[in-house]
């Protein structure tokens, strides 16, 4: 009896598992098959990249990986920049003011710029700064969620090792930089693959202050690619999709315990 | 002598001590505390300013009282995206949470291709919504959609599946359960990895059946966790409006539209700024309402030290 739940229970898990895969396999499927097997599943269909090429040459893809490049890495490395600092000041010091701040640092965790989309644009147009990339970053660069994960962990820094530090004459900044900072490993891949992958995926406020090639992210990009009214292919399409999310979906692959620790470390917090 | 004139100077160097970490202190957080004034605090101040507003011809604006809060209260669009929103949320978080445990105690257990298994859950959680809806977006095409190649096996006729009001919703609901349920897996795995084995041990020689145990062991075991999954997929459904922008537009005829989606039609495509802001401050009242429920509820045991 026991023995036949099991057996029921795993071909129910993977039914699930091979209905969980069938979007991915079959975007895979359209993308490497000519366009008239789109919808026709048949093994001896040939395989092709011409539906990649296509979508390549019909819209500036290599220009919004660069863009989305360039976005990624300026929000990561702002992010952890200002992260450490304003982390290090809430784990490490004792100053007027600082619950309060605190205080205020928590308020992004539950209004997020994602829904501020109205007055943002307001900002960075009155910043003479819509349409380019430090657009889509900035208010995304202090991040309320970093601030807090790290803050977390240089608290857990035991008190021995900056007193030695200190003992060896190293300044506030080597202190942070020597002993907080190399200790903080885990929590930076955490928050690094949180913040890259929620950056490469995130759409709407690009979306908003973007509005040429030079600087729309390749989610953006691909909106515009697929929408209707441009009459592209159904195949080529999905190509454009596949390239769109190939970089993190390999990643992914073949980081996936770092990702799902990541994920689970940073929801958790 | 000495012992007086060490104790008044002990004190004005400890002050100065006290002055130069806090110097040093606000100068490490200046460049956070002028970010999250610039996109946090005054976005949120002045989207309060705005919903106070009309605007005049020739960019000037009028101060026009609660006008456009009366406006909003008689506006239908406005009652239905939340009544949307609400609907979007009910339909979506109770079944990701669902199938989120139901994953999590298979992928738990010593199950035959449990890390395959893992991975075809959690890979939804790493795509662009923007990609998913592309690739949705094909599923629900009437006629040439997989969709309605799937059932035409069976005899069904072909289906305006994101084009009817009566199905949008549910389309849209699969979609976002599809996507989410893996990322919540991760958090029912890490509940589970901490139940004891002993419990188990003790229930299995006390007779108990697995679904009994499951009830009244790992159920409420797992309830602060099913609380935060909640508060988390509840934030998500009134933040998540990517999906909309590729797939419906908000249609037809607004029955697929939610409340930030709405907001941003009316910003960008109506260019009334003053009514999104009231908007917003709608929006906004709603987050920090969850939040703070969170935070009075859920959050009585971990502390913020």
């Amino acid at each position: 009896m026991r023995q036949k739940d099991h057996s029921v229970e795993t071909i129910a898990a993977w039914v699930l598992a091979l209905l969980w895969l069938l979007p991915l396999a079959y975007s895979l499927w359209s993308a490497f098959h000519p366009s008239e097997y789109a919808t026709r599943f048949d093994l001896t269909a040939p395989l092709t990249l011409d539906n990649f090429v296509k979508a390549w040459h019909q819209a500036p893809f290599a220009r919004y990986y660069l863009n989305t490049l360039m976005l990624v890495s300026l929000v990561l490395v702002c992010q952890l920049v200002i992260a450490t600092l304003a982390a290090y000041a809430f784990a490490r010091f004792k100053f007027f003011g600082r619950d309060v701040l605190f205080a205020l640092v928590l308020v992004q965790l539950m209004i997020m710029p994602d829904v501020l989309i109205v007055e943002n644009y307001r900002v960075i147009s009155a910043l003479n700064l819509l349409d380019t990339i430090p657009a889509i970053a900035l208010p995304y660069i202090a991040s309320a969620f970093g601030i807090f994960l790290l803050r977390q962990t240089f608290k857990g820094v035991p008190n021995e090792l900056v007193e030695a530090a200190r003992v060896e004459g190293a300044s506030s900044f080597g202190v942070l930089w020597r002993v907080f900072v190399p200790l903080g490993k885990t929590t930076y891949i955490a928050f690094g693959l949180v913040s890259v992958s929620y950056h490469w995926n995130n759409f709407l406020w690009p979306l908003i202050v973007t509005n040429s090639v030079e600087s729309r992210p390749l989610t953006v990009g691909l909106a515009v690619f697929g929408a209707p009214e441009t009459g592209v292919d159904w195949s080529v399409i999905t190509a454009a999709t596949v390239m769109t999310m190939a970089p993190l979906l390999l990643a992914f692959l073949l980081f996936q315990r770092q990702f799902v620790q990541s994920f689970m470390r940073a929801g958790i917090r | 002598m000495v012992a007086a004139v060490m104790s008044a100077a002990e004190p004005r160097a400890a002050k100065r001590r006290n002055w130069m970490t806090s110097i040093n202190a606000w100068l490490l957080l200046l460049p956070a505390i002028v970010l999250l004034g610039t996109f946090t605090h005054y976005p949120i101040l002045s989207t309060l300013y705005h919903s106070f507003f009309s605007l005049g011809r020739g960019g000037t604006s009028n101060f026009v009282g609660f006008e456009n809060y009366a406006y909003m209260l008689d506006d239908d669009v406005f009652w239905q995206v939340l009544r949307n929103n609400i609907v979007f949320a009910l339909a979506t978080v109770p079944t990701s949470i669902a199938l989120a445990l139901l994953m999590a105690v298979w992928v738990d257990k010593k199950i035959a291709g449990r890390s395959f298994l893992r991975l075809a859950f959690f890979t939804p959680t790493v795509l662009p919504m923007i990609a998913v809806a592309n690739i949705w977006l094909f599923f629900y095409t009437p006629g040439y959609g997989l969709l309605d190649q799937f059932l035409k096996n069976f005899g069904f006729a072909s289906n305006n599946w994101l084009g009817d009001p009566s199905t949008v919703m549910t389309c849209l609901a699969v979609m976002v359960v599809w996507k989410e349920a893996g990322f919540f897996m991760i958090f029912y795995l890490a509940a589970l990895q901490t139940i004891p084995p002993e419990l188990k041990e003790a229930a299995e020689v006390e007779g108990a059946s697995r679904w009994y145990f499951f009830r009244r062991v790992t159920l409420p075991l797992l309830m602060p966790t099913t609380l935060f999954i909640s508060i988390n997929a509840l934030i998500n459904s009134f933040k998540l409006v990517d999906q909309l922008v590729i797939m419906t537009k908000g249609g037809p005829n607004n029955a697929s539209s939610l409340l930030l989606y709405y907001i941003y039609e009316v910003a960008f495509t109506f260019q009334d700024t003053t009514y999104a802001a009231t908007l917003t401050v709608t929006l906004i009242a709603i987050l920090a309402g969850v939040a703070l429920t969170k935070f009075v509820y859920l959050d009585r045991r971990i502390h913020y030290q």
